[in-house]
């Protein structure tokens, strides 16, 4: 009994501690209508100043929280509703979640820069011991945590409801431009909205930093934070009352799964359901919930979609494309470069290649935002090289099947989910299965699972050129049947469900079995690439499906064009090329790439100073395509006008 | 319903300054607009006399609320201006324009339907010159029904109740130019008549209206001045009573 008291109380603590982080969440989306997935870093950015601030530099606890809560983190809010987010407004649906997205790879890459992980930082309680209560010990830092919770919740109610300013904030929601008409300023409340959503992050990331007993991770406390998304979906991302309900319940659903289910669990399990927890907790709210409608009900077609490759075109310059692979096959059979060959590096290209492709079809095509192709991918390495002794054209089949199945399986339960909500719980498998089940010991664990070179009775793969080759096959085919899936029958119905899923459902067609099967292709090319990637490097491992990597690859390709096969390979390209010269210029690359190329749809791709025509480009297609998109998605004004 | 609503008894006291001036007249020269590539305005002359009650009648599609978007700020014209006593509107921020004394009102219902009356009314006090105690008691001397209802979410009121309480900002917060876009719509006749009523008491006591209308309604008997848009021109300008025999005739055109 004493020990279910002890661990309610420190669940409640937990709990206290997400439910803080979640209202930071509903602030920001009710003032601004931006899901802003960077909370978790901005948390963790918040726990590592405190430490330096406090553990380092040994200032006072209470100035260190002043600076951090008080400037730092409302500060940073401003800028990054000024420089940031203004621009969004009236983009589609994507464009908020990669920049936030590419706001957290920043955020973290600065963090892994600043603050080796090498070194161990414990941040401890701000306040110290302990009391007894109903036969328990009852820490003053649990108390303190639940205590601000609870001023938190109190201050904001009173703020929303009795005062001008919170109505101000909650009318934004309704009607921005009725607020202008009363003459408040819509945009100075969204920056209030955005500096009140990052204070409450950076105080659950202080809070919850001594929670990390054996020091602060820079995963950990991201993650720790993210326990939060899952409250402020069941929040149904405005209610306040019911998110911090909510994060209390997770925080005690969480330390009972620890504390009571784990240990009856195989050991080798319990590190790695530990981890994946949070995710879990937010796939279950996203699919259980019922979700609002979202902000931007009808969504502005500013940027039109780039002309559809015709079908001889497209086999054109596929067979040019492989003419001059297999050129370059020749030229650098064999040539090392830099621990590895150049051929090798090539081969990975091509088979990111095929992610990237992949993500064409389902976020550019179809407009369902997908996070997860690197688990995918990762799924289909795993499946290559336990299948048939790891070398053999049976593991590239039951990768790609398998991964169909998955992928179909994960968009079942995910159907009437879109925009925001299908971003996150594709976030959430992905990351369960990157930091959950990639590590276990039977999968990947640390020592990474060998995948062979495929053996076909006549052919051998198994020089540098002709395995590049055939990797570049597989990416020209990938290529080829992206392109005609557009071209298709049911690429105008994913054309269609991407414009209007109302009117999609209203003609007669079916939104569900759309869905499912997208995302099975999608899945299916992945965990191609995957094998294909497998049996390029020789032996694969949790870091090569690493979950950040994952999210880097996807602004990769939205930054060049997730809407084009050129955007699919250069995105490619480029990520393997700075992955070569150093890690931290992918993320660099990634995080600040997206924050230039802003609302642009179509990526660099689509502006207008670098649409060339190529030169087999037919004349009569310039009608088909209809003029450049424009970046600022406003009319250029005086020429071409209806006779009225 | 109070039959003569209590918007501003000459001896209340008014933001300084307000009294003394004649209400703002407007000048619209060759206005155009347009939403993405599609040009909805193709080119509005347009002059609102200071003080007049103008109601620009036309049909759906006419151009007539994008007029009225284009000039308290919420889209950006391609060509042509906006002047507002003599200056011009430039590229203002629509929530200047508020506060400087334009009351727009919006198609359909101007209130936010997830905060209640009471909260819709303190949002009015943004405009400044008012505090939250005078704003209710004005609207509710005006408008009793909306005093029952002070804690009752706006989105859950009635059309017409929620079209008071829309209209209660421009009784309030004392503005010098009115622009109202189809206050009519879906409304019982003896609610609109009554919401004229209103906007006519409130003309008398200086201040510029510019209405917008699609069908010839008991707007035109408040009316001074009226006109008639068709395909994002002014087609003809005249007497409520002139205006009123042409309008059939532009729509049909």
């Amino acid at each position: 009994m004493s020990n279910f008291l002890q661990y309610t109380v420190f669940g409640i603590m937990l709990g206290a501690g997400y439910a803080i982080a979640a209202t930071g969440l509903v602030v920001t989306y009710t003032t601004s209508g931006v899901f802003n997935f960077a909370q978790g870093a901005v948390g963790m950015i918040a726990a590592f100043c405190y430490w330096e601030l406090v553990v380092a530099s040994g200032l006072p606890v209470l100035a260190a929280l002043a600076v951090i809560l008080l400037v730092g983190a409302p500060l940073s809010g401003l800028v990054v509703e000024r420089v940031l987010m203004r621009r969004l407004h009236g983009s589609t649906a994507e464009r908020p979640v990669m920049v936030t997205l590419g706001l957290t790879v920043i955020l973290t890459g600065l963090a892994t820069i600043v603050w080796s992980p090498s070194t161990q930082r414990t941040v401890e309680s701000m306040v110290s011991g302990q009391f007894g209560l109903f036969g328990i010990n009852i820490q003053y830092q649990e108390v303190l945590l639940i205590g601000v919770a609870a001023v938190v919740a109190v201050a904001l109610r009173i703020l929303f409801h009795s005062t001008r300013l919170g109505h101000g904030l909650r009318a934004v929601t309704d009607d921005p431009q009725l607020l202008a008409m009363a003459g408040a300023s819509p945009n100075r409340m969204s920056q209030y909205g955005w500096m009140l959503g990052l204070a409450l992050a950076a105080l659950s990331g202080v809070l919850l930093a001594p929670t990390q007993a054996t020091g602060i991770s820079i995963e950990a406390v991201t993650l720790l934070v993210v326990n939060g998304y899952a409250a402020a979906i069941v929040g149904r991302l405005r209610n306040i009352p019911v998110t911090f309900a909510a994060a209390i319940g997770i925080g005690l659903a969480e330390n009972y799964v620890i504390n009571y289910l784990l240990p009856h669990l195989p050991q080798n399990l319990q590190p790695d359901i530990t981890v994946a927890l949070p995710m879990v907790f937010l796939f279950i709210a996203l699919v259980t919930v019922p979700s609002v409608r979202l902000r931007a009900v009808g969504r502005l077609t500013t940027a039109r979609a780039p002309r559809v490759i015709g079908g001889r075109e497209s086999l054109v310059a596929g067979v040019a494309f492989f003419a001059v692979a297999a050129v370059l096959g020749a030229a650098f059979n064999n040539t090392p470069f830099d621990g590895t060959t150049i051929l090798s590096l090539g081969g990975v290209v091509m088979s990111l290649g095929i992610v990237a492709l992949s993500l064409v079809l389902v976020i550019g095509y179809s407009g369902q935002i997908t996070l997860c192709q690197f688990a995918f991918m990762g799924i289909g390495a795993f499946v290559m090289g336990k299948t048939a002794g790891g070398g053999s054209l049976l593991g590239l089949l039951a990768a790609t099947v398998l991964c169909a199945v998955v992928g179909g399986l994960i968009a079942l339960p995910t159907i009437r989910l879109r925009d925001l909500y299908l971003a996150l719980a594709t976030f959430a498998f992905a990351d369960a299965v990157a930091t959950g089940f990639f590590p276990d010991s039977h999968v990947y664990g640390s020592g990474g699972v060998s995948i062979g070179r495929i053996v076909l009775p006549g052919i051998s793969f198994g020089g540098d050129a002709s395995e590049f080759l055939m990797v570049t096959f597989f990416f020209v085919l990938s290529a080829w049947l992206v392109l005609a899936i557009r071209r298709s029958y049911f690429g105008r119905r994913l054309v269609a469900l991407n414009d209007s899923p109302a009117a999609f459902a209203t003609v007669g067609l079916n939104i569900g079995a759309t869905k499912v099967v997208v995302f099975a292709v999608g899945a299916a090319m992945a965990g191609l690439a995957g094998a294909l990637y497998g049996t390029v490097q020789g032996v694969v491992g949790t870091t090569d499906f690493d979950f950040f990597s994952g999210l880097m690859f996807v602004l990769f390709v939205t930054i060049w064009s997730v809407r084009t096969v050129t955007g699919a390979f250069l995105a490619a390209l480029t990520y393997v090329v700075l992955n070569q010269v150093s890690p931290n210029w992918v993320g660099l690359f990634a995080g600040v790439g997206i924050i230039l190329i802003g609302r642009a749809a179509n990526g660099i791709l689509g502006i207008e100073v670098l649409r060339v025509p190529l030169p087999w480009t037919k004349a009569t297609s310039e009608t088909m395509s209809g003029e450049p998109a424009s970046l600022l998605g406003v009319g250029t004004g005086g020429e071409s006008r209806a006779a009225g | 319903m109070t039959d003569a609503p209590r918007s501003a008894p000459p001896e209340e006291p008014r933001p300084s300054g307000v009294t003394h001036q004649l209400p703002p007249g407007v000048i619209v020269n060759g206005l155009r607009a347009a939403y993405g590539r599609i040009e909805v305005l193709h080119g509005v002359d347009l002059e609102v006399p200071p003080g007049s009650v103008f109601c620009l009648l036309g049909p759906n599609g006419a151009g007539k609320s994008t007029l009225l978007k284009a000039m308290s700020g919420r889209l950006r014209p391609t060509a042509g201006s906006v002047l507002v006593g003599g200056g011009p509107i430039g590229r203002t921020s629509t929530e200047k324009l508020a506060r400087a004394g334009m009351c727009a009102i919006p198609e359909g219902r101007g209130v936010f339907p997830n905060l209640t009356v009471r909260e819709n009314l303190s949002i009015w006090t943004y405009r400044g010159g008012t505090s939250l105690k005078e704003v209710e008691e004005r609207t509710y001397a005006a408008f009793p029904r909306l005093r029952e209802r002070r804690s009752q979410l706006a989105g859950t009121l009635s059309g017409g109740e929620q079209q008071m309480l829309a209209i209660s900002r421009a009784l309030v917060t004392m503005p010098r130019l009115l622009l109202l876009d189809e206050l009519s719509m879906g409304l019982a006749p003896l609610i609109v008549d009554q919401l004229y009523d209103l906007v006519g008491t409130l003309a008398s006591d200086g201040m510029t209206v510019l209405l917008v209308e699609q069908f010839v309604t008991t707007a035109l008997d408040v009316a001074s001045h009226a006109a008639i848009m068709v395909h994002g021109r002014i087609d003809r300008v005249g007497t409520p009573r002139q205006m009123a025999d042409a309008a059939f005739g532009a729509y049909l055109s």
